[in-house]
């Protein structure tokens, strides 16, 4: 589904790759015992180490490690045995040591590879460059005191995983999907909390454009999207921006670009020329980094069911459609309050009352699934009473927005309320037979051929027995006695 | 009371189980020959304060006989080791001020082996240097005197450690050996000093040069004080990476004087071009001083050598460049109080806060590990450095040790090498290649040259096998009978 660009010359072709920085989760940090917890105070959470006191020495959290590795078993990627820690080395007041660790030339992860759900029921393959453990740098506030920065070193050195992606996306679109398939892997993994607004994952986008199927162009790095939406306008902008360069005769800069979101534009940071020589060299502080295959194999029996297996057994096993399927799996605890449901019940009914009924009302009122008054269990025993008869979907409805209002049980509202459907023959058809009687002209007029009045019979049945009729009883006796 | 400064380690700690003196009046003898002796300038800080304490809580552990290791002995800490609550400068103007809230893994083990911190013994800035000329807080002075009475230099880094411990100010000292700085200035001053094996101590809270070839160590008047001294020091530290995991032997007891059936290899590679007569006279004294010992001499071949210092000069600065990169104002130590801009500040605050021989080498790292130089510089070097390891590994598969000069010359005088940094680095050439190897190291005083002063005598030995340098060296020392005493002990003695 490569989207094409229509420019004044003819069509473009869109090259994206992504690096997605992810904050693993983990109680301390990459190289110190201090603790990665969101929204402490300024500088209280900052060790020795993370402040760069002299003689300080970094000592590698093992726990990151396994993350990094569990990640890269869920990218479907190569893990090398040996990787090495590097320096980065740069000036910065938030980057204490004055280099940032980092691996470079042998990153814990190499290729690998995940699949994208687009839009339009298609998926897309997506090359997964590699995967790098690095540290976190602090945080710089400009805004704490009329002529000075201030400094948080909070974050410094938390661990992120660097993923680098090859340039195999081609459209805001996919980019997109991309970030949303990294996230969810992330999330079920449990190695990132997926968190954009918290930082705890953030992109860098590197477009170009090109002729379908010609040469790359020159990219840009768009720094600072922080959202799948902020990654989809910034793409708008910038293959705007490019293509508009080239069919005026100008040549794409390769630069890093910062976007920004008030003004909706990408703006120039630094040019090439100016580019950092970051001098890596592997950090003397660190032996090379080992991981045998007899661990990697341990931390594959602890990966759980991933997104794309869950989504293409929800298919096989529950008959599900590729979109009910990627709604449901989209989250795992949606997924499990799913199969709770489903495994008790019509599976494609559970789906939908899931799907439609539960996420609809959820997200209207912006509540979390687990905050949910109605459970599992609550839909599993509303939706038994619609497949046993005892209620209509009609009536099942009304009950659900009571379950969401009160917690209770839909048995004990049905109870309670007297909504249980009437399915005696007799009874129902003495009703019917009320309201032929009553309604003798409208009788003349359906036998004189206004088909359409059948539903104001089945109206006027449900009306009386408060809708607790059963609707196909109804329509039968109705079927009968008007003729 | 000043013959007990002259004491040994081995000899002060048997006096203080014997109670012929308390450790008090040993850490107050010394402290009055620190204030003596204050123009040698071996202390940044003087902390009399912290030595008193510490000797009369040794005192304590004494009387009610659970005393240390090196219970009550006073050393001077080089400042290079961080000191909760006690400056530490690395010699430099940008750390001047800076107190850490920690101390050194190596500080910590003397502090629990009971040992008695008279101060922060003075250095070169950041290690860099071999003549003790590039410190903030001034030249030190070796205690030893040209015959002229010029001052001499007491070698470096390590001066002040060299010095305070020559100038029977201190019984041991801790230093550091990134290229030679313990070996060195041990030879420069008449005294011993050991480089143990990469990973033996712990460099954490050791303000770092060059992490790959930085190794903490003691110098001390005798081998068997060494023995000591290296003995409480070493040890794995969980929170040094490169720190291993092994056991530390009973060093002093590995001093058993038997040479029987060991091979101690001469590389030819190290009879250099221009090395004084003497010290390849003292060389050969040496080989048969061990012959008659017992041990087989043979001729061996490094032939890597040449290399070493090069790559030495790259490798070091490279790391340096890196490592001291966080001294940029920003959170601690000197910032400059002239700037604008955030660059500013930095470049600022480094012109001033580092000293000429730092700047210089800052600058080499930088390069050899910019973009389109890193390959040809840094990558060679590091090609080299296993090359030379490769060396002593099969030189290691024929012998037990190798015997060679420490140093291509005696002290010399303050500002001589002064304008020329290639010469200045030649000091290190004996030396190095242990550092590039991370092999243990030592130097033993063995004899004066012509000018009356002390010349040196280096043992090398295989990784881990700190016993054998050990026990070489007090074969060495037995034979070689060195007594002579610096000039300005002599003085005041008299």
């Amino acid at each position: 589904m490569a989207k094409l660009i229509q420019g004044e010359t003819g069509e473009w072709e869109i090259v994206i790759g992504m690096e997605v920085h992810a904050q693993v989760i983990a109680k301390s940090k990459l190289f110190s015992g201090a603790s990665t917890q969101f929204g402490a105070e300024p500088n209280s959470q900052v060790s020795l180490v993370d402040a760069a006191m002299p003689g300080m020495l970094p000592v590698l959290n093992e726990y990151v490690v396994e993350q990094a590795v569990r990640t890269g078993l869920g990218l479907n990627s190569k893990i090398n045995n040996v990787s090495v820690f590097e320096r980065k080395n740069y000036f910065y007041p938030d980057l204490p040591q004055g280099y940032q660790i980092s691996q470079y030339e042998h990153p814990i992860v190499g290729e690998g590879v995940i699949e994208i759900d687009l839009p339009d029921g298609t998926v897309k393959e997506i090359g997964i460059t590699r995967l790098h453990l690095e540290q976190d740098a602090g945080k710089s506030m400009h805004d704490q005191h009329p002529t000075k920065s201030f400094v948080d070193l909070n974050r410094s050195g938390c661990a992120l995983m660097e993923i680098v992606s090859e340039p195999d996306i081609r459209g805001p679109e996919e980019a997109a999907a991309y970030l949303s398939k990294l996230r969810m892997i992330l999330r079920y993994l449990g190695t990132c909390d997926g968190n954009m607004e918290e930082g705890s994952m953030r992109a860098d986008v590197n477009i170009s454009v090109r002729k379908p199927g010609g040469p790359l162009g020159t990219r840009a790095e768009i720094k600072n999207v922080n959202s799948v939406k902020a990654v989809q306008q910034a793409i708008d902008y910038e293959v705007q921006r490019q293509i508009e360069i080239i069919e005026d005769g100008g040549e794409v800069d390769q630069e890093t670009r910062l976007w920004d979101p008030n003004k909706g534009e990408t703006r120039s940071m630094r040019s090439k020329e100016e580019a950092h020589d970051y001098r890596y060299f592997p950090d003397p502080d660190l032996l090379p980094l080992h991981v045998s295959n007899d661990q990697i194999e341990n931390i594959r029996t602890t990966l759980p069911e991933l997104p794309d297996q869950k989504k293409h057994r929800f298919m096989d096993d529950y008959g599900l459609s590729l979109y009910d399927a990627s709604v449901l799996i989209a989250e795992q605890q949606r997924a499990e309050f799913y199969e709770d449901v489903a495994n008790d019940n019509d599976a494609k009914l559970a789906a939908n009352w899931v799907i439609n009924e539960l996420l609809g009302i959820l997200n209207k009122n912006e509540t979390k699934l687990s905050d949910s008054p109605i459970t599992a269990e609550k839909l599993s025993g509303l939706i038994k009473l619609i497949s046993d008869d005892t209620i209509s979907g009609k009536i099942a409805k009304d009950v659900f927005a009571d379950m969401y209002e009160t917690g209770k049980a839909a048995a004990d509202i049905v109870e309670e309320k007297g909504l249980k459907q009437v399915t005696d023959t007799g009874a129902i058809e003495a009703i019917v037979d009320e309201v032929i009687a009553e309604n003798p002209d409208n009788v003349g007029a359906y036998k004189g051929g206004k088909d359409k009045l059948f539903g104001f019979f089945v109206g006027q049945v449900m009306k009386k027995t408060q809708g607790k009729a059963n609707p196909a009883v109804v329509n039968e006796l109705l079927k009968k006695k008007l003729g | 009371m000043t013959e007990l400064t002259h004491l040994t380690i081995e000899d002060a700690l048997t006096g203080l189980k014997n109670k012929d003196f308390s450790a008090k009046e040993l850490a107050e003898a010394h402290i009055s020959a620190m204030e003596g002796a204050r123009d040698l300038n071996a202390f940044i800080v003087e902390t009399p304060e912290i030595a008193l304490k510490q000797a009369e809580e040794s005192d304590k552990r004494y009387a009610s006989g659970d005393a240390g290791l090196l219970d009550g002995i006073p050393f001077a800490n080089k400042d290079l080791f961080c000191t909760e609550g006690t400056q530490t400068t690395a010699a430099s103007k940008i750390l001047e001020g800076f107190v850490p809230q920690y101390t050194s893994t190596v500080g910590q083990n003397l502090a629990d082996a009971g040992a008695v911190m008279l101060g922060k013994a003075n250095l070169d800035q950041f290690a860099m240097g071999s003549s003790n000329t590039t410190s903030a807080f001034g030249n030190v002075i070796n205690p030893w005197k040209a015959s002229d009475g010029k001052d001499l230099v007491p070698g470096g880094s390590s001066g002040g450690s060299a010095a305070a411990v020559a100038a029977r100010i201190a019984m041991g000292a801790t230093a550091t050996d990134t290229g030679g700085s313990i070996r060195q200035p041990a030879s420069f001053c008449g005294i011993a000093g050991i480089k143990p094996t990469y990973g033996r101590c712990s460099r954490w809270g050791v303000v770092a040069f060059s992490s790959s070839l930085d190794h903490p160590g003691p110098i001390a008047r005798t081998v068997k004080d060494n023995a000591l001294m290296l003995q409480a020091m070493a040890g794995y530290d969980p929170k040094d990476s490169t720190s291993a995991n092994k056991p530390v032997p009973d060093y002093a007891a590995a001093m058993t004087g038997d040479m029987k059936g060991m091979k101690i290899g001469i590389p030819k590679e190290y009879r250099i071009d221009g090395m004084p007569d003497e010290i390849q006279k003292l060389w050969d004294q040496g080989a048969e001083w061990l012959k008659e010992a017992g041990a087989e001499i043979v001729e061996i071949s490094l032939p890597h050598t040449k290399y070493a210092l090069p790559a030495y000069y790259i490798i070091a600065p490279a790391e340096a460049s890196s490592n001291l990169a966080r001294y940029d104002g920003v959170k601690y130590g000197h910032r400059s109080k002239d700037a604008e801009t955030l660059a500013e500040m930095y470049a600022k605050t480094r012109a001033e806060g580092f000293g000429d021989e730092v700047q210089r080498r800052i600058m080499i790292g930088a390069y050899v590990l910019s973009a389109g130089y890193y390959d040809a510089y840094y990558i060679k070097a590091q090609k080299i450095r296993r090359l030379i390891l490769n060396d002593f590994e099969k030189a290691y598969e024929t012998v037990d040790a190798i015997l060679t000069p420490t140093a291509p010359s005696a002290a010399f005088a303050i500002g001589e090498n002064e304008d020329d940094p290639i010469k200045m680095y030649l000091n290190d050439v004996f030396t190095v290649t242990a550092n590039l190897a991370g092999v243990p190291g030592m130097s033993v005083p063995a004899g004066l040259d012509a000018n009356g002063l002390p010349l040196g005598l280096q043992i090398l030995g295989k990784a881990w096998d700190e016993e054998t340098v050990f026990k070489v060296g007090g074969v060495i020392e037995e034979a070689a009978q060195f007594s002579a005493l610096p000039q300005t002990v002599m003085s005041k003695a008299a």
